[in-house]
């Protein structure tokens, strides 16, 4: 017996939450035991008074399973809405990351140049490595990564992904 | 205002919110609200024998009086104990508020003596779950969490309270409560669903009302609408487990209930119909079978308060997110504003007709032994008048008790039906008899559940309780044996119950009468002398050990796949139905 798999699609949702304690447990919880893929998980509080959170979450998985993941969610009792980006219409989706590198000679002079390209800022350097500070859509931060793999990459830290929907509307 | 412990705040608050009665077990983590119950002897405390059966006995309490059940139990295995219980709530939506004491604030995270992380781990298996860190906090989580397991699709929810802030003070002034909770469910349909619904209604040749523990949690009205709607449209209706009683069996539009115990005529109904009206169910893989083959040719209308149950399993046409009752009511306005006629629906019934000649749940006759079909036949024959509260365990019993025992009413019907929680019956019985101190209580029973929470024998004693227990006693797991000899070539492991007790020894040493039924002709005196003793009575009645449970969707069939008796069995299966549950 085999078991099959189905094709996924990648979604970003927009979720507002009462800022508790446990929130963030009660969500990645709700993903993990309903079997649901997490690929980037944000969280901050951004009203006035910090009384609601606003976590992005990317996902992917089969239509009829993001369709799931939206109803599970809204159905939390802390969570106020949940807002399926990629179904509402045109976002801008951001990540930043860090990117270490270290190495000499041409190498450096090669990371240096493809930084600039990439319009990536140096928010650190040392005579043997860089730290490079990049901001951009999640396939913009791949690429530039497994650039620096070839040219001395040391570590990587990602934010994952913020996004927000295009237009004079709250997304 | 004046300041009382937070002890006192949450009994207080109880009291204000009805409470009535609690079922619990005292510890360590939770003396200080004991200590405040002693001055509160307006909340009767029932004392249980194990936690879970604390959790069912409110189960048993809500599904029987309409009320949430609530639970007092200690923090560490008082609160893991009562976890069975707090998921079969969840699953079965029953309204259920669980109190666990905690270590004082100041020891969490300590692996203090008796701390469990009764927070994390009762995230899962709760509809919301509460730590209070402060006994200021108390008043207003109690009544949120009365708000939220009631309103709504209902549900448990846990309060976890350390026993610090039982014992601080915090100003407390009574009847402040607060109605501007920030859970607001949805109870009205949309229009234009119900629009399109009406339409597709009018449309339909063929169709079937498909209805679920929806309509009970409803309350008893959404019964009542039940009736005039199947009324109205002239259709069948068919019941999962969990929605038994809401439609009268008595009634010629009765089909029985559906699923993979379900009477061939309901499952036939539901595949060959042109219209499905789900109300208040939730398409449980109990009742779709093969996804695949479900109800193919069918326009599909989904009535749920919870929006997260459409579209889970089987796709609908319409979704109608809303209270069932409601629903029901504004479907009926708009239908009768129309001047609906009801239709005779005239082939439709013929067809029907047919698969009910097929008389699905006739079972051989046998003069030797007793058959449990019978048994439960004539327990219903015996009894049915008096209207009884039935409760089960889970296995066969419970099959044969769903397709023998017929209900006219709602909320005379408790079993565990998400969940499957062996041991549920005889606590549920439990709360139900307190609920409920005039009706007659049944839990039917087999011989392996009944041990699960055999120790509640001495709660219905402490409390004078007349519950009464029938066991189907064929010394067997008989569900998974069944399940073995289809499945695994009759290779019965380990579901031989083996060193049983002397079920009317062990009733008597609880100060139980124990009456034991063997020969068929003893059957009716044996049922008869159970109702006519006073006070408890548990009875083990010996059954056909080898009978199974039919008809039967097997795992991984469609509905027109069903078994109807032994000599369809081949006794294998393939490994994509072994996977299957």
């Amino acid at each position: 017996m085999h078991i099959h798999e189905e094709a996924v699609e990648r979604h970003v949702l927009a979720v507002l939450v009462d800022n508790e304690a446990g929130i963030l447990a009660r969500i990645a919880g709700m993903f993990t035991s309903r079997g649901y893929n997490i690929e980037s998980l944000t969280v901050a509080d951004i009203s006035e008074d910090h009384a609601i959170s606003r976590i992005t979450i990317a996902t992917n998985g089969p239509p009829h399973v993001i369709e799931q993941i939206i109803s599970q969610l809204d159905r939390l009792v802390p969570v106020h809405s949940v807002r399926d980006l990629t179904e509402s219409g045109p976002h801008v989706q951001r990540e930043l990351a860090l990117v270490k590198v270290a190495g000499k000679g041409d190498n450096r002079i090669e990371a240096m140049r493809l930084a600039d390209a990439y319009r990536a800022r140096i928010v650190d350097a040392s005579t043997e490595s860089f730290i490079f500070e990049i901001t951009g859509a999640p396939e913009k931060i791949e690429t530039f990564v497994a650039l620096m793999r070839e040219v001395g990459l040391v570590e990587v830290g990602r934010t994952g992904v913020v996004a927000v929907g295009r237009g004079p509307n709250a997304s | 205002m004046a300041e009382k412990s937070g002890a006192d705040i949450l009994v207080e608050t109880l009291l204000d919110l009805g409470v009535d009665t609690v079922f619990g077990y005292p510890g360590g983590a939770v003396l200080p609200i004991y200590d405040a119950l002693y001055e509160h002897p307006k909340i009767k405390h029932i004392l249980v024998r194990h936690e879970q059966a604390a959790t069912h006995a409110a189960e048993g309490y809500a599904r029987s009086t309409g009320k949430p059940g609530v639970v007092l139990v200690t923090s560490g295995p008082g609160a893991t104990n009562a976890v069975t219980g707090i998921t079969d709530a969840l699953m079965d939506s029953i309204p259920m508020v669980v109190i666990t004491g905690q270590v004082a604030t100041n020891l969490i995270g300590t692996d203090a003596f008796q701390e469990a992380d009764t927070i994390g781990i009762t995230r899962h298996c709760t509809k919301h779950n509460y730590l209070v860190k402060k006994p200021s906090d108390l008043a207003h989580v109690v009544q949120e969490a009365f708000h939220i397991a009631t309103q709504g699709r209902p549900g448990p929810v846990v309060i976890d309270i350390p026993k610090n802030v039982q014992v601080a003070a915090a100003e407390f002034s009574r009847h402040a409560t607060n109605s501007n909770y920030r859970y607001q469910p949805q109870t009205e349909g949309d229009f234009k669903a119900i629009n399109s619904a009406v339409e597709m209604i009018m449309n339909a040749k063929a169709p079937v009302l498909y209805t679920g523990g929806g309509i009970i949690n409803s309350g008893p009205k959404a019964s009542e609408t039940l009736r005039e709607l199947a009324a109205l449209l002239g259709c069948p209706v068919t019941s999962t487990l969990m929605g038994l009683g809401a439609f009268p069996a008595s009634s010629d539009k009765w089909l029985g209930m559906l699923g993979m115990h379900g009477t061939f005529e309901a499952n036939m109904a539901m595949n060959k119909a042109d219209l499905v009206v789900c109300l208040g169910a939730r398409f449980d893989d109990r009742i779709t079978g093969r996804i695949d083959a479900f109800s193919p040719n069918s326009k599909k209308i989904h009535v749920d308060i919870d929006r997260s149950s459409i579209n889970k399993t089987i796709r609908v046409d319409l979704p109608v997110v809303g209270d069932v009752g409601r629903v029901m009511e504004q479907m009926l306005a708009l239908l009768k504003g129309r001047r609906y006629a009801t239709p005779d629906h005239e082939e439709w019934w013929a067809r029907i007709k047919g698969w009910r000649a097929t008389n699905c749940l006739d079972y051989p006759e046998n003069k030797q032994e007793i058959m449990p079909q019978e048994a439960i036949r004539k327990l219903w024959e015996a009894t049915h008048q008096r209207e009884p509260i039935i409760t089960t365990e889970v296995g066969q019993h419970q099959m044969w008790a769903a397709q023998h025992f017929d209900f006219e009413n709602p909320n005379k019907w408790l079993t565990s039906g998400g969940l499957g929680t062996m041991g549920y019956g005889l606590p549920a019985a439990i709360g139900a008899q307190l609920g409920n101190p005039d009706a007659l209580v049944i839990d039917i029973a087999g011989e392996a559940s009944i041990q699960m929470n055999i120790q509640e024998l001495g709660t219905a004693t402490q409390y004078r309780l007349p519950v009464k227990i029938f066991i189907l006693n064929n010394e067997y797991m008989g569900m998974v044996r069944q399940w073995q000899e289809l499945t695994y070539e009759s290779r019965y492991s380990n579901s031989y119950s083996d060193s049983l007790p002397d079920f009317v020894k062990l009733a008597e040493s609880y100060d139980w009468t124990g009456i034991r039924i063997e020969d068929p002709a003893d059957l009716e005196a044996g049922i008869k002398k159970m109702l006519e003793t006073d006070g408890p009575v548990m009875v083990d009645c010996r059954v056909a050990k080898l009978a199974n449970c039919f008809p039967m969707i097997p795992s991984g069939a469609a509905h027109t796949e069903m078994l109807l008796s032994p000599e369809d069995v081949k006794g294998t299966m393939d490994d994509q139905a072994k996977a299957l549950v």
